[in-house]
C-alpha cells in the first residue's frame, strides 16, 4: 500500500520509540537483559584462556607475569562479576534446554525432566573431569 | 499474470549458520567455562588450590589434544557471544536500524579471535 505523496499524519509519526532502559521496570525484563549479557562473561574468559596458552607459550618468564596479574585486584574483580555470569548462563541455558529441545527416543518423547537431569550430570561430570586434570597435572 | 516467484530469486538467510554456532558455543560454554573460570581465575590465584607449575602446564598445553578442545571452547564460545551480544545490541539499545553493521561487527570479532586462536594454538 502506498501513501503516495501525502507526508502528513503518516502512520509512522504514530510509533513511539520504547525509551532506552524499558527493561528495568520488571524483573523479568531485567533477568533478560541480564541473561543476554552473560556473553560478556564468557567472552570475558576466553580471552583469559588463551592468553593463558599464549604465556605458557612464550616461557617461565611470561608465564609467571601473567599468573602474577591473575593475583590483582583488577583481575579478581573482573573474575568474579564474571563468574556469577557465567553460572547464571549454565543454569538459565541448562534450565531452557528441555524446552528449546524435543529428543524421541522411538515413538515416545523423552520428558523434559530427564532431559534437566541429563544436562546437570554432564555439567557434573565435566566441572570433575577439569578439576581432575587441573589437581592431577 | 499470477504471481510466481522464483527459485532464484528467494534469497536464503543465513540466520540459521549463526543460530547453530551460538547454540554449540552455548553447550560448551555452560559446560566448560564455570569451573575453568572458577579454577584459573579465582581459586588458583586465592590459593584455595595449588598452583599447577610451569613445566606442568608446558606438558598439558604441549599436547595436541588439550589444545583441540581449548581451541573447541574458545572458539565457540565467541560465536555465542558474537550472536547474543548482537541481539543484545538489537534489543536493549535499539541498534535495530544498524542492522547490518551491528553483525559484522559481532560475528567479524568471532571469526578474526578464532583465526588468531587457531593459529596461536597451532604454532605453541
Amino acid at each position: 500500500m502506498s501513501y503516495g505523496r501525502y507526508k502528513k499524519n503518516h502512520p509512522w509519526l504514530y510509533h513511539k520509540k520504547p525509551p532506552l532502559l524499558w527493561w528495568v521496570k520488571k524483573w523479568a525484563y531485567v533477568r533478560f537483559i541480564l541473561r543476554e549479557l552473560t556473553s560478556l562473561g564468557v567472552a570475558f574468559y576466553v580471552v583469559v584462556l588463551l592468553t593463558y596458552v599464549n604465556a605458557v607459550s612464550q616461557g617461565p618468564e611470561a608465564f609467571a607475569v601473567f599468573s602474577d596479574w591473575l593475583k590483582s585486584p583488577l583481575s579478581l574483580g573482573l573474575h568474579g562479576i564474571a563468574f556469577i555470569f557465567v553460572l547464571f548462563h549454565s543454569i538459565t541455558w541448562f534450565n531452557l534446554a528441555p524446552k528449546a529441545m524435543v529428543v524421541h527416543l522411538g515413538k515416545k518423547r523423552i520428558p523434559g525432566r530427564i532431559i534437566l537431569i541429563m544436562n546437570y550430570s554432564m555439567w557434573f561430570v565435566v566441572t570433575a573431569g577439569f578439576f581432575w586434570l587441573l589437581t592431577t597435572v | 499474470m499470477p504471481h510466481q516467484t522464483s527459485l532464484k530469486t528467494v534469497k536464503r538467510s543465513n540466520e540459521p549458520f549463526w543460530w547453530a554456532l551460538f547454540s554449540a558455543g552455548g553447550v560448551i560454554a555452560a559446560l566448560c567455562v564455570p569451573v575453568l573460570l572458577f579454577m584459573t581465575g579465582l581459586a588458583i590465584p586465592l590459593g584455595w588450590m595449588d598452583a599447577p607449575g610451569y613445566e606442568a602446564m608446558y606438558t598439558l598445553f604441549e599436547n595436541p589434544l588439550s589444545r583441540l578442545v581449548i581451541l573447541v571452547i574458545v572458539s565457540l564460545s565467541a560465536f555465542h557471544w558474537a550472536h547474543r551480544f548482537r541481539f543484545t545490541l538489537y534489543d536493549g539499545l535499539h541498534l535495530k536500524h544498524l542492522n547490518a553493521p551491528v553483525a559484522f561487527f559481532c560475528y567479524g570479532c568471532a571469526i578474526l579471535f578464532s583465526a588468531y586462536a587457531a593459529y596461536s594454538l597451532y604454532s605453541f
